[in-house]
């Protein structure tokens, strides 16, 4: 037995250490430690419950919207006000962006220059990624152009990116007007363009009718870099790397008059199942927290102490009835029912191969559904309703939403219209969780165990998950 | 060419996301524009950590040169700087502080990096610090005397996020040493930017000349007086070098929160509310004595236009200007 740490990680949100056991050529056992802890749940407490929209969105920069999401979802809650139908549509349009936006830099910059690596010079399809993604390579104008089209739109809707406060209970502060719907779409083809030439190399509906596993070889034959990530996932045998305990979790996101284009719920045992919320807890045992008992964040605490005996990480363990769970797109596609990522984890389990590739399946499909909100848009009808002047009520909610990375809950009460409470489970919050109170490790803590000790391919695996650390230990 | 290493500290990535949002140019074709070379980034770089922290102990020891040291985020000093650790266990305060010395330049990224932040103005619990400055008072981690060997104390570029142009800017001058002392402000913000107030070159700009006012966010009259703007004291350039191209908070429909402001996130700062005294806003602009403000909002105010008074409480532009007609007098 030997260990090793990786770390610190670069081409992640925030600071990550991993700690490895090995046993001999194999990691025998991980702690996944996120170093950095910012305080935000307690800087709320005693705040007016509107100052929750500006600090919010800080939490993170690379997901802000998506807590301002959470955070509206909350609001809306406890003062019982609902949204112009226009306002959610717009919120959706703003939100999708940014999770497209997501998708892309994770790709590009986070997971895919790994593959451009030293160690894997003379693999055949090698040299194709390290022109690609090399310095100086075609690739980083490409992806930052597109990623910047998108926060262009942002910008359009929503004044600036990140950190808006164009997102408010009731809609949001624009009204949009058909010139402007013209530029949109204008801007969105152009997105439309680089994802079906330069990502995918297929035209959109091919990728949303991607049925079973056989189907990818009409992208692993295109020329896009989807086709040429698949021929290195091939090689490297993806499929079978970075497998964690096969329980995906997912909320609903993308609101739109009462429905949801993606359902919450859990998948467990090879199917779909309901989502009990009340079976959430968060369990302190290994973070440098008060010891107390797991908590549902409705009733949780965050009470640092950073000397605590045999705590590893700032990350608490968030728990579905008392179990870990994998969040991400590839939970939201499965519980969706996506039938060729359904067939790929009922063979192999979860990977890095379908953790990306149900990144961009959702890519196209996000091009697709902003698409379709920016042309249901009723441009003479309201984009917020008027303030209703009725009282804050005191009281309990919860904010839910899914960002690019997975669920993102908020939780918060309120006395006397101040925050008494608030508390926020992130994305990889739950992939990137310590060990519970029974032993029991997080995702990419199950994910890393048998994996050979090669830092890179260890690297894939944790870039898989797309780690936000800043989110994780807000 | 000029080397640059910019570290994360405790802040939240947005002011490295802000700026690979970049157009005209993108920032990899600004920074090579700049001769500048990014020797480290957390979101950019190649070089696992390891060899970042031999890159860092060789220009501590003076084996390398640091032309530019880039923070972001703020500097955790609570628990002895546990909070936040580089590779072994050190804060990384400790190593920042070291690096400051053997830098020409010292650049506080955000208003994390320059102020402390929302962490600072909190009780979070996790002594969020700046590099030069603590909230609004000189000090920092770095103390009111620090002075970067190129001879500039730390260069706050602040905001929060930072505009992507704020930041290429102030880097390419300094890499062409044409950033003076008195290029600064007294909070050592970039003047180029620092200089103008987000008021300048609003679209509410003619609502705001007659007091015709919003009542409501959606709007879309002047927010100073009900919706807590704070145009007229905030110091950017934000509506004449808008962002992402052509945008703005006020082009998104909300208030400036004055963001570029040491406490902007304070607790007393109360978000799209306009504070008041006597009934008077309290954020009017710092240059004009009070009794005339009033006196010509009252001036101005009889003489609104229909087409703004409307205009002002209505989430669209219903009432057009009326083209001239017949003969000018
Ligand atoms: S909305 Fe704010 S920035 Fe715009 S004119 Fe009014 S006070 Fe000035
Ligand atoms: S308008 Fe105000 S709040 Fe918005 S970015 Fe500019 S300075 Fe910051």
């Amino acid at each position: 037995m030997s260990r090793k740490i990786l770390g610190p990680f670069n081409r992640v949100e925030g600071d990550l250490a991993v700690n490895l056991t090995l046993d001999g050529e194999r990691v025998s056992s991980a702690q996944v430690t996120s170093p950095m802890y910012r305080g935000f749940e307690r800087a709320l407490v005693g705040r007016p419950l509107a100052d929750a929209l500006v600090v919010v969105p800080r939490i993170c920069g690379i997901c802000s919207v998506s807590q301002s999401v959470a955070a509206v979802r909350l609001i809306q809650a406890l003062t019982g006000v609902s949204p112009a139908a226009n306002g959610e549509r717009v919120m959706n349009i703003v939100h999708a962006c940014e999770n497209l936006a997501d998708h892309l830099t994770h790709f590009y910059l986070f997971f895919a220059p790994d593959l451009a690596h030293a160690d894997y010079a003379g693999q055949p399809w090698h040299a194709d990624w390290a022109a690609r993604l090399g310095s100086g390579g075609p690739a980083a104008r490409q992806w930052l152009a597109a990623r910047a089209t998108l926060l262009r739109m942002v910008g359009l809707l929503a004044g600036r990116w990140p950190h808006t406060l164009a997102l408010q209970p009731g809609g949001v502060t624009r009204t949009v007007d058909a010139v402007e719907r013209l530029r949109l779409l204008g801007w969105l083809a152009e997105v439309r363009q680089f994802v079906e030439t330069v990502l995918l190399g297929v035209p959109i509906e091919q990728m949303l009718a991607l049925q079973q596993p056989d189907d990818l070889d009409a992208l692993r034959a295109g020329a896009g870099d989807a086709g040429r990530w698949l021929r290195a996932a091939d090689a490297l045998d993806f499929a079978r790397l970075g497998r964690a305990g096969d329980r995906f979790l997912a909320f609903a996101a993308y609101h739109n008059q009462g429905n949801a284009p993606w359902p919450a719920g859990l998948w467990a045992d090879g199917r779909a199942q309901p989502l009990d919320l009340s079976l959430l807890s968060e369990d302190v045992s290994h973070s440098w927290y008060e010891a107390a008992p797991p908590r549902h964040p409705a009733a949780g605490d965050t009470l640092p102490n950073p000397h605590k005996h045999g705590a590893y990480s700032w990350n608490k363990a968030p728990r579905l009835a008392g179990l870990p769970a994998e969040t991400g797109a590839l939970a939201r596609q499965l519980l969706a029912g996506q039938p060729c990522l359904t067939a790929l984890v009922r063979q192999h389990g979860g990977s890095v191969l379908t953790r990306l590739l149900a990144r961009q399946i959702e890519a196209a499909w996000l091009v697709q559904a902003i698409q379709c909100w920016l042309a249901a848009l009723e441009l003479s009808e309201p984009f917020i309703q008027p303030p209703t002047h009725t009282p804050l009520t005191d009281g309990m909610a919860a904010g839910l939403t899914e960002a690019a990375r997975g669920a993102l809950g908020h939780w918060a009460s309120v006395e006397g219209g101040r925050i008494s409470r608030y508390q926020i489970i992130a994305p990889t919050s739950w992939n990137f969780s310590p060990r519970d109170a029974h032993g029991q490790p997080g995702p990419l803590e199950i994910a890393l165990e048998g994996v050979a000790n090669q830092d890179v391919r260890i690297q894939h695996v944790v870039r898989s998950f797309d780690p936000c650390m800043v989110c994780t230990v807000h | 060419m000029k080397t640059l290493v910019w570290l994360g500290a405790g802040g939240c990535g947005g002011c490295s996301m802000s700026l690979l949002t970049a157009e005209s140019p993108d920032c990899l074709t600004a920074l090579a524009q700049a001769g500048i070379e990014l020797v480290w980034h957390p979101s950019l770089s190649a070089l696992s950590g390891t060899e970042l922290l031999a890159t860092l102990d060789a220009m501590e020891a003076g084996r390398q040169p640091l032309d530019i040291l880039c923070i972001e985020g703020a500097l955790l000093t609570a628990f002895a700087g546990q909070c936040q650790t580089l590779g072994g266990g050190e804060p990384l305060v400790a190593r920042v502080a070291r690096l400051a010395r053997v830098a020409q330049c010292v650049v506080a990224v955000g208003g994390c990096a320059a102020f402390g932040g929302v962490g600072a103005a909190d009780d979070a619990g996790i002594g969020g610090r700046g590099l030069q400055f603590d909230g609004d008072q000189p000090g920092g981690v770095l103390g009111a005397g620090f002075i970067a060997r190129g001879g500039l104390p730390v260069v706050n570029i602040a905001g929060c996020p930072t505009h992507p142009g704020w930041v290429l800017d102030t880097l390419a001058l300094l890499a062409a040493h044409a950033l003076p002392a008195s290029g600064l402000d007294s909070l050592q913000r970039p003047r180029f930017y620092a200089d103008r107030l987000v008021h300048h070159g609003c679209p509410r700009n003619e609502f705001y000349e007659f007091k015709a006012t919003a009542h409501a966010l959606g709007q879309q009259g002047c927010l100073i007086e009900h919706l807590g703007c704070r145009g007229t004291q905030a110091h950017a350039d934000c509506n004449i070098r808008p962002w992402h191209g052509g945008s703005s908070c006020l082009k998104g429909g909300f208030s400036c929160i004055d963001c570029t402001a040491p406490d902007f996130a304070a607790p007393h700062r109360q978000p799209l509310t306009t504070p008041k005294l006597a009934g008077l806003p309290t954020i009017l602009p710092s240059d004009m004595p009070k009794a005339w403000f009033v006196a010509l909002s009252a001036l101005s105010k009889s003489a609104t236009p229909a087409r703004l008074r409307h205009n002002a409480q209505s989430d669209r532009l219903d009432i057009a200007p009326t083209p001239p007609t017949g003969k000018r007098r």
